[in-house]
């Protein structure tokens, strides 16, 4: 398939990791932002073919994984509720809240629909006026844009039926925090393609900057990611910290400019509590006042509950890749898909479930599977 | 969402949900959460000898013969699907259910869950496909029953049948028989018909229509039968895909199986569908396909007995069975690299981006 095979090409990959091992002549910490470059990194094995000393760990950008166990508890209050229709990507539904899941209020005969865009939560709503339609709008700034023209639509048309909860996340401040931090171990960052899709990247080298850290943004198939590790290390081994843009078949310096121009339509930015994280000052974005009447967060009384985090899950770190999944005395054995401790085994984005689907047998080695 | 800033959970985590006590939609995935069901509730309760070996029919000695029993029910939405609805899938299903234990299929029956409210005209065409599949596949509908259900207690039309073959004299196929530096044998590109669902329940237009693979494989099980060539085990992969029947026979012959990305065939716009809404088609439903695990030496003169099969043109190696890693499946990547091929919890849930 046209832009797909040529990046997914065995000789295109084995030369850029020869081009990495030439380079490298120290040990680098190389962190990848978003949950679908984990997702490849895993699937390919890329990890395997990376010199010794190029160490890989995986970031927060996955957005099921850092939406916070309130939000969780949230829609699955407002799932519950009689004439209440939640309408939903399809991975939130798996992801654990205090008590239960989206899963289970949809067995317990509550409405919850999944679909592929908020869009279709808006026909949703349009085909029953009879119902409250709620889509849970989560997820980093390239979800946004088009959550925020669903609102948008609603309010156009007069759709008073349809509302949204909205929990975006935004990847700039979280990067910052991970940078700021005593224990950030991070030296070069493979940055987010599709984010910067949306948002360009001049945010970005402001980061640089700051932290006088290289970052790069790549694409999300095995050579983009290999050519993005390829461009870190050069950086590195010269000494530059500079913004490089790997994916420019997708990503331009200003983003899509209408796209932001909608989500800055709808949406402003807030504090916003990522789970496995904590709070983080101006990383989320939420509704405008001027839509209120669209969003759920205040349409619907929404009890805030606090949960207890089981000790052993070590997600946080994690999440800010001081630990490795397998680093985890849970992973794969009281803590699975099935029976996720943390998000990020829930999500196939989250780093635990893609070391867990793609990794256990290098974990395993040669013994039968622990299950 | 002022209340964010007010509570400060810190490093947070979900506490683990507590035991299973619902049935989920998941349970019926043909993953994990299905296997758990099998093991957990049916085993214990009908424990015997032909229910054990867990394959896809039971096969029962009766006075001498050897019968293949299976059964199977139906629940597909839309009922009408590109390649295929829900009569001609009714008879597929349990015609290769048989065929993968080495039997000729012969009769069948056909029960009607039906909601009130159906048009007869639907019940009709349904029927006509079903006897049309039925005839194509060599096999008469000998008994039914029918039942009306309420508006609301069904949806639109459920159907279950089950089938009886006669398993071929001296020919013994079982998950548990694949043994370390067997060939793993493929008859052709895989989910299709899981595709073809989707993309009408989900409205999604392609360029070209994706047709269910909806097929009886009972001609191509006995083409294959007929070189004499030694095969372990035959299994459909249907719900769950490909890697479902793969982690099965792992499991249950306690091997490893060593799968070859390259070898394994998609079609373009399957590979494009999947692409796009973040699937991967080695978990993606098959209802026409077959793959067989069998002796090295005799894999070339089965694939091209395939070949030869309308059903198995495209027939393809796409792997080993090993002695490493027992009842585990791995894949050797595009890239060269080695993953695992795990099988899923409940239903491949389409990714946010």
């Amino acid at each position: 398939m046209k832009y797909l095979d040529e990046y997914r090409d065995e000789k295109i990959a084995r030369s850029l990791v020869s081009k990495i091992a030439r380079r490298a002549t120290r040990p680098w910490v190389l962190m990848e932002v978003c949950g679908g470059q984990t997702h490849t990194l895993m699937r390919y094995g890329i990890d395997d073919l990376m010199p010794a000393g190029i160490e890989l760990v995986h970031g927060p950008g996955c957005p099921v994984c850092v939406t916070s166990l309130e939000t969780i508890d949230k829609a699955i209050a407002i799932a519950s509720r009689p004439g209440t229709t939640l309408v939903s990507y399809g991975d939130m539904l798996r992801v654990p809240g205090s008590h239960s899941d989206l899963f289970r209020v949809k067995a317990g005969g509550g409405d919850v629909r999944i679909v592929y865009s908020p869009l279709e939560a808006l026909k949703v709503a349009r085909a029953h006026h009879d119902r409250q339609v709620v889509f849970f709008g989560i997820g980093f700034e390239t979800t946004a844009p088009a959550n925020a023209m669903a609102i948008w639509q609603a309010k156009q048309e007069g759709l008073d039926n349809f509302s949204m909860l909205a929990s975006h996340v935004l990847v700039p401040p979280a990067m910052g925090l991970l940078l700021g931090s005593p224990g950030n171990r991070v030296q070069g960052f493979i940055g987010p393609g599709h984010v910067c899709t949306v948002m360009g990247y001049r945010e970005y080298e402001r980061l640089s900057a700051e932290f006088d850290i290289p970052i790069v943004i790549g694409g999300f198939e095995p050579v983009d990611l290999l050519e993005a590790i390829a461009m870190l290390v050069a950086q590195l081994e010269e000494g530059r910290a500079e913004v490089e843009n790997q994916y420019c078949r997708s990503v331009s310096y200003e983003g899509n400019l209408p796209a932001q121009a909608t989500m800055q339509r709808v949406f402003e930015v807030c504090d916003q509590k990522w789970r496995g994280i904590g709070l983080i000052p101006q990383s989320g974005l939420r509704i405008r006042e001027e839509f209120a009447a669209h969003d759920a967060g205040c349409l619907f009384e929404l009890d805030t509950i606090s949960a207890d985090e089981p000790a052993e899950c070590i997600s946080a770190l994690i999440l800010q890749g001081l630990k490795k999944p397998t680093d985890c005395a849970a992973f794969a054995c009281r803590c699975t898909p099935e029976n996720p401790l943390g998000a990020p085994m829930v999500s196939a984005e989250g780093a635990c479930a893609a070391y867990y689907h793609y990794r256990r047998h290098a974990a395993a080695a040669g013994s039968p599977s622990h299950e | 969402m002022s209340d964010y800033a007010k509570t400060v959970e810190g490093f947070a985590c979900p506490a683990p949900l507590p035991a299973r006590e619902t049935i989920l939609l998941g349970h019926g995935s043909g993953g994990k959460l299905s296997a758990d069901l099998v093991r957990e509730i049916f085993l214990p309760a009908f424990d015997n000898p032909a229910l054990a070996r867990l394959d896809d029919q039971a096969i029962l000695d009766v006075n001498g013969s050897r019968l293949a029993f299976t059964t199977d029910s139906f629940v597909v939405k839309p009922l009408f699907f590109p390649g295929g609805d829900i009569g001609s899938l009714a008879v597929h299903g349990t015609v290769n259910d048989l065929a993968m234990g080495g039997a000729r299929p012969l009769f069948l029956s056909a029960a009607f869950i039906i909601e009130e409210g159906l048009p007869l005209e639907t019940l009709r065409r349904v029927v006509e496909s079903l006897q049309r599949a039925a005839k194509q596949a060599g096999v008469s509908v000998v008994t039914g029953d029918t039942k009306v259900v309420e508006k609301g207690s069904g949806d639109g039309l459920f159907i279950n049948t089950s089938g009886i073959g006669l398993v071929r004299p001296g020919i013994e196929l079982s998950a548990n028989r694949a043994k370390p530096g067997d060939k793993v044998l493929l008859s052709g590109a895989i989910g299709e018909h899981g595709i073809a669902i989707l993309a009408q329940r989900e409205g999604i237009q392609f360029d070209t229509t994706i047709e269910s693979d909806s097929a009886p494989l009972d001609s191509l099980v006995a083409a294959m039968l007929d070189t004499g060539a030694a095969f372990r085990c035959f299994r459909d992969p249907t719900r769950g895909g490909l890697s479902s029947a793969m982690n099965e026979i792992a499991v249950q012959s306690n091997v490893g199986i060593e799968l070859d990305e390259r070898a394994i065939p998609v079609r373009e716009e399957v590979h494009g569908a999947c692409e796009m809404l973040g699937l991967d088609p080695l978990y993606v439903a098959n209802e026409g396909k077959l793959v067989a695990i069998m002796q090295p030496e005799d894999a070339e003169r089965a694939l091209e007995a395939m070949r030869k099969h309308p059903l198995g043109s495209e027939a393809r190696i796409i792997g080993t069975v090993a002695h490493a890693h027992p009842g585990m499946v791995t894949l050797r990547t595009l890239l060269g690299t080695t993953r695992v091929v795990d099988m899923l919890a409940g239903d491949q849930l389409p990714r946010i981006c």
